[in-house]
């Protein structure tokens, strides 16, 4: 069951067309997996392999590489702190050792229910907003003890079920280029002259 | 001075608005509200020129890259060799450095600007695909472009013969996955091709010239081609006039840590000062509680720190530079009297260490040596011959003289920027940018917490007899 799903390995071909060179759509493929499992599988890893024409191993080292890839399930809701200098500076200390009492669990955890992983993380790109947390990559700013209390109390009574998706899921929109619209991508090798608008002159 | 509630962390001002235009709208980021105010105007004008023509517009702008180096995008575009085909657009939206957040904004709130500018760049660098790279943690930015490329797809404004003419490109939005290193350029076209994200070697692997798959790419920062709509729409003349001749135009700066109103603010380059910025009431207004500033980082984590000797510096990377540090990608962490100086110093070398891809060595073994010291040395448990050891595994990384401020209390004279280093990014130089800041300014709080080694002198009595 971790294959890709038959629709699924529609959008992962559709995915794959956009680039000259199929390999480059590893990264996207494996978010796709991930959205449609919650983690990658091995099994998962062996089929995007055959997909973009790479062994299981080389998708192995793509997707080890990347923190946001998990190779084991996670909870439901994956709930990472920042803990870099804005936030430190701002007590993501003290609001990490209140999650951890909240949650019962300490950071790289999961909670016996499943619902919660807790975990430490790198600068989110919201500094002013300090401390901040991203719950499956939704933000939460200038977070109080409080502030979290009430996160997890209204993700436990499912309140945020439309905002928040499940692990896994990343975008809940894709981008769709129409087949009468898309230029198409071609491979390097096959491109031997320079774009039309340039009426062959050089670009400067 | 206002704030706009729906786009959080920003702060507006009676400024010039280059990029930040639309933010005051709830409605920003939709195809109906960009073009109600000009948007894909400069596209259509900028089809009527020859790209020629678009190309030295820009370059003549001296629009410099907003995503650290500071390079003129014009020139950078220039630098493809000729009658290469085909070249490729590659966007840098892998904001990570820490304390840096404006690309995000821009993507989540105005990203047919960003399309826009895109497009612009295409046609006038002959570029004939675009890869728009958003770090993979922002989901509402991704979300946003994916919506706002649908909308401008199906409204003939990119994809084939684009409002009728020759110019065909198709823009692909893709999705990173969690690597601070990515933000490198070479790494960023290594993840691109779906390998892991390691740079490349410069020379041979120039992007200009071999980038993604071995053709001529440009790689250009988000807010650098959120710059283009506006110039193409007001002219060079009209961009130039913002700012300095060194620095024209705006940029987006965050400030955060213990000021009174940290944001992001759109400020005038060149001219704008830090202590403007930190304590002028149309931006930050002063540190917190009344507290006195301590230090700051000027550039993002990666930048060697600033003492408040060096608060009437301008935002001009020609006197950033010499001063000893860098302007980087536009973020500033403020540290007032009560930081905890070596702890600062130890989340950042943390962050890089953590980051380190592992290719070269000295970022490898050194940035985790680093950590693993300084956290001793935090933790009470460290002892003076560790910070010799820090200074020691640093140079090892950097050799040479590591940047610095100068500090009129300390008696010490500015070594400027940049620095040597043994590794291929700069990954492994910012483990230890922190440490050599802290450590230089502010070498008491490290030494009241270490003990001294004392030395005993042991005779082998009774030994060897």
């Amino acid at each position: 069951m971790s294959r890709l799903t038959d629709a699924n390995v529609v959008i992962a071909k559709e995915i794959i067309g956009r680039y000259p060179r199929p390999k480059s759509a590893l990264i996207p493929l494996l978010h796709l997996s991930q959205e449609q499992n919650g983690y990658i599988t091995r099994e998962a890893m062996v089929q995007l392999g055959e997909l973009v024409g790479v062994t299981s191993a080389e998708v192995y080292g793509t997707a080890t590489f990347y923190e946001m890839f998990r190779f084991e399930p996670v909870g439901k809701y994956l709930i990472n702190m920042c803990g870099t200098m804005s936030c430190a500076l701002m007590g993501a200390a003290e609001l990490m050792h209140h999650a951890e009492h909240k949650l019962g669990v300490k950071a790289g955890g999961t909670t016996a229910d499943g619902l919660f992983t807790l975990a430490h993380a790198e600068c989110q790109a919201a500094c002013t907003e300090a401390p901040t947390l991203q719950v499956n990559y939704r933000y939460r700013f200038r977070v109080t003890p409080t502030d979290f209390d009430n996160l997890i109390d209204d993700l436990r009574a499912g309140k945020l079920a439309d905002e928040i998706p499940a692990h896994g899921v990343l975008a809940k929109v894709r981008q769709r280029i129409p087949a009468d619209k898309g230029v198409g991508a071609v491979a390097p090798e096959d491109v031997t002259e320079g774009p039309a608008w340039l009426d062959g002159k050089p670009a400067l | 001075m206002s704030s706009y509630p729906h786009a959080p962390g920003f702060i507006a001002g009676d400024r010039p608005k280059v990029v930040t235009s639309r933010f005051e709208f709830t409605d920003s980021y939709t195809i109906e509200r960009y073009l109600a105010t000009d948007g894909y105007s400069a596209l259509r004008k900028a089809l009527a020129k020859p790209a020629a023509e678009i190309h030295e517009e820009v370059k003549s702008a001296t629009v410099l890259g907003r995503g650290g180096a500071g390079f003129p995008a014009g020139t950078k575009w220039g630098l493809t060799p000729q009658q290469v085909w085909p070249r490729y657009l590659v966007v840098n939206g892998d904001e990570s450095e820490p304390g840096t957040y404006k690309d995000r904004l821009l993507m989540e709130r105005d990203p047919h600007q960003l399309i826009e500018g895109c497009l612009i760049a295409c046609y006038a660098a002959g570029l004939s695909q675009c890869f728009l790279y958003i770090r993979g943690e922002m989901a509402l930015a991704q979300e946003r472009v994916a919506t706002a490329l649908n909308e401008a797809y199906a409204a003939g404004y990119v994809g084939k013969n684009i409002l009728g003419s020759k110019f065909s490109v198709d823009i692909v939005l893709h999705w990173g996955a969690g690597a601070y290193v990515v933000g490198e350029e070479t790494a960023l076209i290594e993840s691109l091709e779906g390998n892991r994200g390691m740079p490349r070697l410069k020379p041979p692997f120039f992007p200009a010239a071999n980038g993604l798959y071995g053709q001529p790419t440009i790689v250009n920062n988000v807010e650098t081609l959120a710059n283009l709509p506006w110039l193409i729409r007001n002219g060079v003349e009209a961009y130039t006039a913002i700012g300095t001749k060194t620095s024209p135009g705006t940029r987006m700066v965050a400030v955060s840590g213990h000021v009174k109103r940290p944001g992001v603010y759109e400020i005038i380059n060149g001219t704008t000062t830090f202590r403007d910025l930190l304590y002028g009431e149309e931006f930050c207004g002063g540190i917190r509680s009344g507290n006195k500033l301590k230090a700051f980082v000027p550039g993002g984590g990666s930048a060697p720190w600033f003492t408040p000797d060096q608060l009437d510096l301008p935002f001009e990377a020609s006197q950033v530079g010499p001063a000893g540090s860098m302007l980087g990608s536009g973020a500033i962490m403020v540290m007032d009297e009560t930081t905890d100086i070596p702890a600062a110093a130890l989340t950042l070398t943390h962050f890089y260490a953590h980051e380190s891809c592992g290719k070269c060595t000295p970022c490898r073994e050194g940035g985790t040596w680093l950590e693993r010291i300084l956290t001793r040395v935090v933790n009470g448990t460290g002892t003076d011959a560790d910070l010799q050891q820090l200074i020691e595994v640093g140079t090892s990384i950097c050799p040479g003289d590591f940047p610095h401020a100068s500090n009129e209390a300390l008696g010490l004279s500015a070594v400027p920027f940049p620095y040597k280093m043994t590794t291929i990014c700069f990954v492994g130089p910012s483990a230890y940018a922190p440490i050599h800041s802290a450590l230089t300014l502010f070498r008491s709080e490290f030494e009241a917490r270490v003990t001294k080694r004392i030395t005993i002198p042991v005779t082998a009595v009774g030994a060897a007899s």
